[in-house]
């Protein structure tokens, strides 16, 4: 066989071959949504959002955790947000050539990279010891507003890279100060980027376990938590004590919590890639 | 005016120094905390014993069982998603149609969308059954199901940040290639991957530090034995696992046991410390190579 066939054979097997690759990537994905949705869709009903957890598996509900995940949700998001948009917003308007801003830099690379259950001992210790939050609520914001907080910075900083020059020098032309320029032009006009970014950190936040359960956040929750240092238990740590459980009935009903979770997940992650989608098309410089 | 300006300059310094806080107060919980772990079991014994059981009645304090199932469960994910990854790369970047690179990429981005936690039931309820039909001997918890799963949830960070570096690559290398003669094939192993190598092995230390640092898969579906062992048939533990095994569990504050999850903290914080600035470092060095 001559030297062209035998490359056009190993041409054509590794086409086959990455097919293959990308195939077998959305089928696991597909297998996977399947046999969560087979498993659990049956189990969703209102009792079952409307319930407490029980030691009876087909009377038990998920009231507290979702409750719990709206309030980390809130909490998390009012925390994470103005300080993110604000290191953002400095780091990439005012600090430019600072030394300050350079170590910044290189330190918020670094967190990003620290697994999130290292967070999770962070926030024992200074949220839950040292500043007395104990397991509460608040203790598990604070921690994941933290741990999302490298993702809010670095997509704040992306969105106002994207804003042209012309618009500033345009501002202070017109006698504008930084901040006025900064406010009332750059920010407004990076709006879609920053919530984007926003939206898929707390998307992220929501589906963290491994932190809360460090920080104290409880496995069996009988009540509804009212308050910020209410102790509390969410749906991935709810998931989770139900799938390590050994009856059947109690995998059932993991995965029927399994989709809730996922709904919130995906509808959070699509209103964010339809503002990004917008976003693009909006903005022609 | 001027003073407004300066205050709100100043306010933003504020909010950006949060992060340094960060920083100092991990280091600072890490190295407090086990320090009085290390003034009671010497670094000596630490390091070499070959046994995990610090809330058992005979107490051995060796982390290197758990530094085994982490090493284990990572390099059987990454087994499976760097030859995946990498080759979805290539394929979209070089043979696939625009249009299908440009809807397959977000979807295989939901992958990585997906909380962990939901992985690991995926692991112990469908991987590990169907794993079992082929190799009989497997546990029900195991090294091989929690890091294959966890290969399949890196496979995203490793095509994509590939992807991207391969794109990047100049059109008129991948041209000269193609006017030579080359193959796809050729053009794609030969040319592009040698010339995107910096991009694609950054992704692929992202992806190990990852998988360092994952918890949930490995805590539902490894198994919680500390195990001194290369073999994936067998229950194992990982570094986090046992920090969430501890979390879980009511265990006295303050106590030796307690002091454990920060010595185990703060190996997996310089395990992941070491891999995120060696990418850091590589990023730095090669990335004006093209301009």
């Amino acid at each position: 066989m001559s030297e062209v066939n035998w490359n056009r054979i190993k041409d054509r097997s590794f086409k086959y071959f990455g097919i293959g690759c990308t195939v077998f990537g959305l089928s696991v994905l597909v297998v996977f949504l399947l046999s969560i949705i087979i498993q659990g869709v049956a189990r969703i009903d209102w009792d079952f959002i409307t319930s407490m957890p029980s030691r009876f598996a087909e009377k038990a509900g998920i009231l507290p955790a979702l409750i719990g995940t709206l309030w980390i949700l809130v909490l998390t998001a009012a925390i994470s947000i103005p300080i993110g948009v604000a290191s953002g917003v400095y780091l990439e308007e005012y600090g430019k050539k600072n030394r300050f801003a350079k170590f910044l830099e290189i330190n918020i690379a670094n967190l990003a990279g620290v697994p999130s259950i290292i967070y999770g001992l962070l926030g024992l210790e200074i949220f839950g010891r040292i500043m007395a939050m104990g397991g509460s609520i608040l203790a598990g914001s604070c921690t994941l507003a933290l741990l999302i907080l490298p993702v809010v910075i670095v997509s704040t900083r992306e969105a106002i890279k994207a804003v042209p020059d012309t618009l500033r020098q345009a501002s202070y032309g017109l006698g504008a100060s930084k901040w006025q320029t900064l406010s009332r032009q750059v920010i407004p006009a990076s709006a879609g980027g920053i919530v984007t970014g926003i939206i898929l950190a707390i998307s992220r936040a929501i589906g963290e376990t491994a932190p809360l359960i460090v920080v104290g956040a409880l496995v069996f929750v009988p009540f509804v938590p009212s308050g910020p240092m209410d102790q509390f238990t969410v749906l991935p740590i709810q998931i989770f004590n139900w799938v390590s459980r050994p009856e059947k009935e109690f995998g059932v009903n993991a995965a029927a919590a399994i989709i809730i979770l996922l709904l919130v997940t995906f509808v959070m992650n699509g209103i964010a890639l339809y503002l990004r989608n917008r976003w693009q098309k909006k903005i022609k410089w | 005016m001027r003073r407004k300006e300066k205050f709100i300059e100043a306010l933003l310094a504020l909010c950006a120094g949060i992060s340094v806080f960060t920083t100092v107060g991990i280091l600072y919980v890490l190295v407090s905390e086990s320090y009085g772990f290390f003034a009671t079991v010497p670094l000596s014994e630490f390091l070499t014993d070959d046994q995990w059981t610090p809330l058992f009645a005979d107490q051995h304090f060796g982390i290197m069982p758990l530094v085994a199932g982490t090493l284990l469960t990572t390099v059987i994910a990454i087994a499976l998603a760097l030859p995946v990854g990498l080759t979805i790369a290539i394929y979209l970047n070089e043979y696939a149609h625009p249009k299908l690179r440009k809807s397959v990429k977000p979807a295989l981005e939901v992958l990585a969308a997906i909380p962990t936690v939901v992985y690991g039931y995926f692991a112990l309820t469908v991987v590990t059954p169907f794993l079992q039909q082929i190799f009989p001997e497997l546990a029900g918890f195991s090294a091989l199901s929690a890091g294959l799963v966890m290969g399949v949830m890196i496979i995203p960070i490793i095509s994509s940040l590939s992807e991207d570096a391969l794109f990047a690559v100049p059109k008129s290398l991948r041209e000269a290639s193609y006017g030579m003669g080359a193959t796809p094939f050729q053009t794609s192993f030969k040319v592009l991957v040698p010339a995107a190598s910096s991009g694609i092995i950054v992704s692929v230390i992202l992806a190990i530090s990852r998988a360092v640092g994952e918890t949930m898969i490995v805590a539902i579906a490894a198994g919680q034995q500390p195990n001194l062992t290369a073999n994936p048939f067998v229950p194992i533990e990982t570094i986090t696992t046992y920090i969430v095994q501890v979390s879980t569990g009511d265990v006295e504050r303050g106590s030796l046991e307690y002091k454990t999850i920060f010595a185990a903290g703060i190996t997996l914080f310089i395990f992941t410390f070491i891999l995120n600035n060696i990418s850091f470092w590589i990023k730095k060095k090669f990335l004006q190579k093209y301009e």
